[in-house]
């Protein structure tokens, strides 16, 4: 196994090489959208998640108000817990806002925190259980019982800790979730490749002389991909859950409009008489969870038939 | 059956997770700038008593004595004293645990009863468009954040129908002598129901999906196939025979649910104002009462990973396929 030989190789017909691999790539990635399009269940998943990233994309074209814009009746007063009309289409909060307007600009935070620890989740899990499981013994039990570690750390006493020593921030949440989350994902994925790499293929690439890292990337990751993209899409649904909660138990900026926040505002100005302000963002929060779900499990069953039958 | 040298490993992981996780909130709470005391709102602690604090914490002294000084009382079961209630830590947790488990432990109970029992029916109903609807409504209850599924069920059963209390453990005015009145009582099971119900409604997914998956699994085995030829009914063919051993999987998860709950849990107990350790750590935390914070948050981890602990040996005990490492063969 000569890591130089195997570089040098690489470069000459480098070009060439990473056409054939885009190429591949595009082909797996083609017939993976064509698996996932039987799915009803999966389709209408992704369907959903799509309309809330729209609606945090465009949240600045379509919002009607500034999410903490004051509106002013005609007589000048604060135009406080207003029920639902025409021209406050989910009526306003206890301090005068526009709610429809808080949950366009809410989506927007929930939609970044749902994608990167998506992200996360399925880079940091997928490498940590690639390494593990490919190279065994002592890495593999550091990395393992580094996870089991990890495991002790509940994740909402762990980010309260943080944002009480660190401040209240959109960022607590985001490292709980690159440091806690993806232990589940790296578990999974390595025992996957402890049983692919017993395949011939793998001994067959070593005798040729590839590197370990060659081999990993070219031979083992596209094989658990998509088992670390199951993992993603529900980590999308779950990071969204993680954001609410914690902002809504206040330790996320206040000043940044997010659905947790206004649940938040909701229950401390025991506003729940007021079904037109706490609905909308618990509804909205529920959707775009179940999306993740739907385009997971809908996925699942097709990667793994004996679900369905 | 249970190995002794797998016991004694994993037991020694336990305590080694156990001191890297005091380790690390150690450091963290001196990450605070000017040291544990330094925020506290003026005036909320005597200057008399601040010194106090330092003295004792030695938190004038090196990091590193701090440290050994930190853990040795730990061990002796000395978490420090509360800024807020000016009290022992120790002693302001012990009755929020009892509260705490009270409240996890039936919805535990109820939504692992409830799952089990709906994910053996879901799996053998398979394919009909009942199940289908079911899973529909199984998922929507999995998506919905804990938290909000307390709002929705407050706004309902307390604001319109004023059918149970807002909040709280029982009846302002209403006196309990003695732990069995506390927990045994009509006004606490009254304000139990919102909670349990939500937490339940939360948790019964999990345990739900991992048994219909089994129950896919077990109805394809022979011996399903014999039972249905001897003419047992199907009742008798699904909860005798298949449920027993698509169950092995949900009674480990159980273990390991103790401690995912416990998310849950705090934002439950915030909803519905319980006094409980994941309602303290929140408001301790946004009291900038760190003793406090810390003793709670020690108090759930270790909660976590003894509930680890017992759910591996739980799963090499049950199943005898496993062997010694832990790796299934």
């Amino acid at each position: 196994m000569s890591d130089t030989n195997a570089t040098a190789t690489e470069s000459t017909t480098d070009g060439s090489r990473r056409r054939q691999r885009l190429r591949r790539l595009g082909e797996t990635l083609a017939s993976q959208a064509k698996t996932v399009w039987r799915s009803k269940m999966a389709v209408f998943g992704i369907c959903l998640i799509l309309a809330f990233t729209l609606m945090a994309v465009t949240a600045p074209f379509i919002a009607p108000y500034e999410p903490n814009e004051r509106q002013y009746a005609d007589d000048g007063s604060w135009k406080t817990m207003e029920s639902p009309s025409a021209e406050h289409p989910l009526g306003t909060t206890d301090d005068g806002y526009d709610v429809l307007s808080q949950l366009i600009w809410g989506s927007q935070i929930a939609m970044f925190v749902g994608y990167l620890g998506a992200f996360m989740v399925a880079v940091i899990g997928t490498g940590a259980g690639v390494v593990a499981g490919y190279y065994g013994g002592l890495v593999d039990e550091g990395v393992m019982r580094f996870v089991d570690i990890l495991y002790g750390l509940p994740f909402i006493p762990f980010v309260i800790v943080i944002a009480t020593i660190f401040g209240a921030s959109v960022w607590n949440v985001i490292f709980g979730i690159a440091l806690l989350y993806w232990l589940t994902t790296a578990r999974v994925v390595r025992s996957e490749v402890l049983s692919i790499k017993e395949r011939p293929y793998i001994e067959a690439a070593k005798a040729a002389g590839a590197s370990n890292l060659r081999i990993m990337r070219v031979h083992i990751v596209p094989n658990v991909l998509p088992l670390s993209a199951l993992y993603a899409a529900i980590a999308v649904g779950y990071s969204i859950t993680a954001q609410a909660s914690i902002a809504f138990l206040g330790f996320s900026d206040p000043t940044v409009p997010s659905w947790g926040v206004m649940l938040q505002r909701v229950f401390n100005q025991q506003g729940l008489d007021a079904w037109w302000w706490f609905l909308p963002p618990g509804i909205s929060i529920t959707l775009v969870v179940l999306g993740a779900y739907l385009a997971g499990r809908g996925y699942d069953e097709i990667v793994n038939p004996q679900l369905q039958q | 059956m249970l190995n002794r040298k797998y016991l004694l490993q994993r037991l020694a992981l336990m305590g080694i997770s156990l001191f890297i996780v005091v380790t690390l909130l150690f450091f963290l709470f001196r990450q605070i700038p000017g040291g544990p005391t330094a925020m506290m709102a003026p005036g909320a602690l005597p200057e008399d008593v601040r010194q106090q604090v330092i003295e004792e914490h030695g938190l004038n002294e090196p990091l590193w004595r701090q440290y050994v000084l930190f853990m040795t009382n730990l061990v002796q079961g000395d978490l420090g004293y509360s800024f807020y209630y000016g009290q022992p830590v120790s002693s302001m947790i012990a009755s929020r645990v009892v509260n705490t488990l009270a409240l996890m432990i039936s919805a535990i109970l109820i939504s692992y009863t409830l799952g089990i029992y709906l994910g053996a029916h879901l799996g053998w109903i398979r394919g009909t468009t009942l199940e289908r609807v079911e899973m529909v409504i199984v998922l929507i209850a999995r998506s919905t954040p804990v938290f909000f599924m307390g709002l929705f069920l407050l706004y309902i059963f307390s604001f319109q129908l004023g059918w149970f209390p807002v909040g709280g453990m029982r009846s302002v005015g209403a006196s309990a002598d003695g732990a069995f009145q506390t927990f045994f009582s009509i006004d606490f099971f009254h304000h139990l129901v919102l909670p349990v119900v939500s937490l339940s409604l939360f948790y019964t997914g999990l345990p739900l999906l991992l048994m219909r998956n089994n129950m896919l699994e077990v109805i394809t085995e022979e011996y399903i196939e014999t039972a249905q030829a001897k003419g047992l009914s199907r009742r008798r063919i699904v909860f005798v025979h298949a449920a027993r051993n698509a169950i092995l999987p949900v009674v480990t998860a159980f273990a390991v649910a103790i401690g995912f709950s416990i998310g849950g849990q705090v934002l439950i107990e915030t909803v519905f104002s319980w006094p409980g350790l994941g309602r303290e750590m929140v408001d301790s935390a946004t009291r900038n009462d760190y003793p406090m914070a810390q003793g709670t948050f020690l108090l759930l981890a270790t909660l976590v990973i003894t509930m680890n602990f017992v759910a591996d040996i739980l799963y090499t005990y049950l199943d005898p396929r496993v062997s010694v490492d832990g790796e299934s063969e």
